[in-house]
């Protein structure tokens, strides 16, 4: 039987797919997507030292863990539904634990340029059906969400849109990458100079050009104009920007002065400015802790009241100083993704992993949980990466239970403890 | 041996292999360093020797491979645990350690690329 399902991969949440229940196969996804939508290894059972357990006994453990530890970590997050997500922040407060999730290696920088600049956003949507020039900007879609120039930002046919004729794709990169083939312009820079490229854009286009050198971070000052032009020119225009700007030299200011130009061209046209989200619901990773402490990333709660500052509460810096002495890692894979000065740290305190899949932080963890898939054995609400939710849905029996099920009732064990 | 600034970053086939961290088309899919044509040349290298890629943050062994798309200078890595014993773990009080952009040096080496298992071991 063939079912439709939403992908539960990347920021794209792609909701036109199909999925045979019997045949264990997916229709109309994307690699990424068949891959996730396919049958692989699985963690087998609940473990504690590598000793098989039951649910119940492994939960129990876990919640003796975030109860005796002075400042747990509580990371991932971004792999998971809101449901579960909700739960987590509510336990972080409740062990006096730092809640932090994939968004600190991945677009966190873009939110600390939000709190300064706001937003001029717009949802995938208005982008499949209005813009006709899409700039994006040290990310890499074919690789990373490979259906989306399909579906919303090159290949997308909409309202205004309605041919590939209609819309200018220009990629920004400091590789001549597999999007890079599919753009109309190319720009190669050099690593590390996107703040001074958006500079220079801002001063041609403020029509300050006589300020801007010869050559900007090894672009020339001609083809910078030839840009500048074609963005302000532009009816509709989007900035889609990946981590080639979060994760290099300039971090957040770097999406400070993107945000920056975008409030000048809509001076003069219409512009919006969005990140390409990766995991399918990192924006409900940081959503949903907003809700319920008033930030998105890097709290600390060991104060009985929530801070926020990534300085000090994000799980880099944390594990880096060595200020947390035990983490629960859901959803995500910190061993394999962190820089070795912080897997150092990780390596040395006890850890929790809640997880489907054996990854190498399974390799560190003490206490091993498996859990059921989301959009496929379990569902809930994901949000996609232009802030949209999705019902994920479960199609699938499983005997794993869901995070929400693991954290509802580790939730309740902290709480015993802490009453007891 | 050649100076670099070291690039990480998603791949398709990094992407499709994340949930089967233990397998070797995990491994085979990060374990590696593209460099330009250019400077994979100037290496003396040819397919599947392997380059020790160093920082001063970390080190590590890893396949080289020839991209022509590449600019001399630049080196890219598949995120991963490859890439992450060399990139910058500083994060000038953002959170975020420097994954793009690091400078470093790439030289051709007889040593061994470790398992994902030995990598978690020596750090």
């Amino acid at each position: 039987m063939e079912v439709n399902v939403i992908c539960t991969f990347c920021g794209s949440v792609c909701d036109d797919v199909l999925f045979d229940i019997e045949k264990f196969k997916g229709k109309k996804f994307c690699k990424l997507g068949s891959s996730k939508f396919s049958k692989k290894e699985r963690l087998k059972s609940p473990m504690i030292d590598g000793k098989e357990v039951s649910y119940e006994t492994a939960i129990e453990k876990s919640a003796e863990i975030l109860v005796n530890a002075k400042r747990p970590l509580l990371y991932g997050w971004a792999s998971t539904v809101n449901e579960a997500i909700r739960l987590g922040v509510i336990l972080t407060e409740k062990v006096g634990g730092v809640y932090d999730q994939c968004a600190s290696v991945c677009h966190a920088p873009g939110t600390l340029a939000l709190i300064e600049e706001g937003v001029p956003g717009g949802s995938l949507g208005e982008i499949k059906n209005r813009a006709d020039v899409v700039v994006f900007w040290g990310s890499n879609p074919m690789e990373a969400h490979p259906r989306h120039p399909v579906r919303y930002s090159v290949r997308a046919k909409g309202l205004l849109i309605k041919d590939r004729k209609d819309r200018k794709v220009v990629v920004v990169d400091v590789r001549k990458t597999k999007s890079a083939n599919m753009a109309d312009m190319f720009i190669q820079i050099k690593p590390g100079y996107d703040y001074a490229i958006i500079s220079a854009l801002r001063a041609i286009i403020k029509g300050e050009d006589s300020a801007v050198p010869d050559e900007v971070g090894g672009v020339s000052k001609e083809k910078l104009k030839e840009l500048a032009d074609l963005m302000v020119n532009a009816k509709y225009g989007a900035i889609l920007y990946g981590l080639g700007v979060t994760q290099s030299r300039g971090r957040d200011r770097n999406v400070e002065n993107a945000i920056k130009l975008v409030q000048l061209l809509n001076r003069k046209t219409r512009w919006i400015i969005w990140p390409m989200r990766g995991h399918y619901n990192v924006v409900g990773a940081g959503e949903v802790p907003a809700w319920e402490a008033g930030f998105t990333y890097a709290i600390d709660f060991s104060r009985g009241y929530p801070r926020f500052s990534p300085g000090e509460f994000s799980a880099n810096e944390v594990l880096q100083r060595r200020d947390c002495d035990a983490a629960l890692i859901i959803a995500s894979d910190p061993v394999a993704h962190f820089p070795k000065a912080s897997v150092a740290h990780l390596k040395k305190i006890p850890v929790i992993q809640i997880d489907p899949f054996p990854n190498m932080t399974t390799l560190v963890s003490n206490v091993v949980i498996p859990s059921a898939i989301a959009g496929l054995e379990a569902e809930g609400t994901a949000y996609r990466m232009d802030g949209i939710p999705f019902r994920v849905k479960k199609v699938v029996e499983s005997e794993y239970w869901s995070d929400e099920q693991i954290l509802e009732k580790m939730l309740e064990k902290v709480n015993e403890m802490l009453e007891g | 041996m050649i100076e670099v600034e070291i690039i990480s970053g998603r791949t398709l086939s990094q992407g499709a292999t994340v949930e089967e961290k233990l397998t070797d088309e995990y491994f085979k899919a990060v374990n590696y360093c593209e460099l330009s044509e250019e400077d994979f040349n100037a290496l003396g290298l040819s397919e599947g020797d392997r380059v020790k890629v160093k920082t001063e943050f970390g080190e590590v062994v890893v396949f080289a491979v020839k991209n022509k798309d590449l600019r001399k200078g630049v080196a890219f890595i598949p995120m991963g645990p490859y890439a992450n014993m060399v990139i910058d773990p500083n994060t000038d009080g953002t959170g975020m350690p420097q994954f793009k952009g690091v400078k470093g040096s790439v030289e051709k080496t007889d040593e061994k690329v470790l398992s994902v298992k030995e990598l978690i071991e020596v750090i």
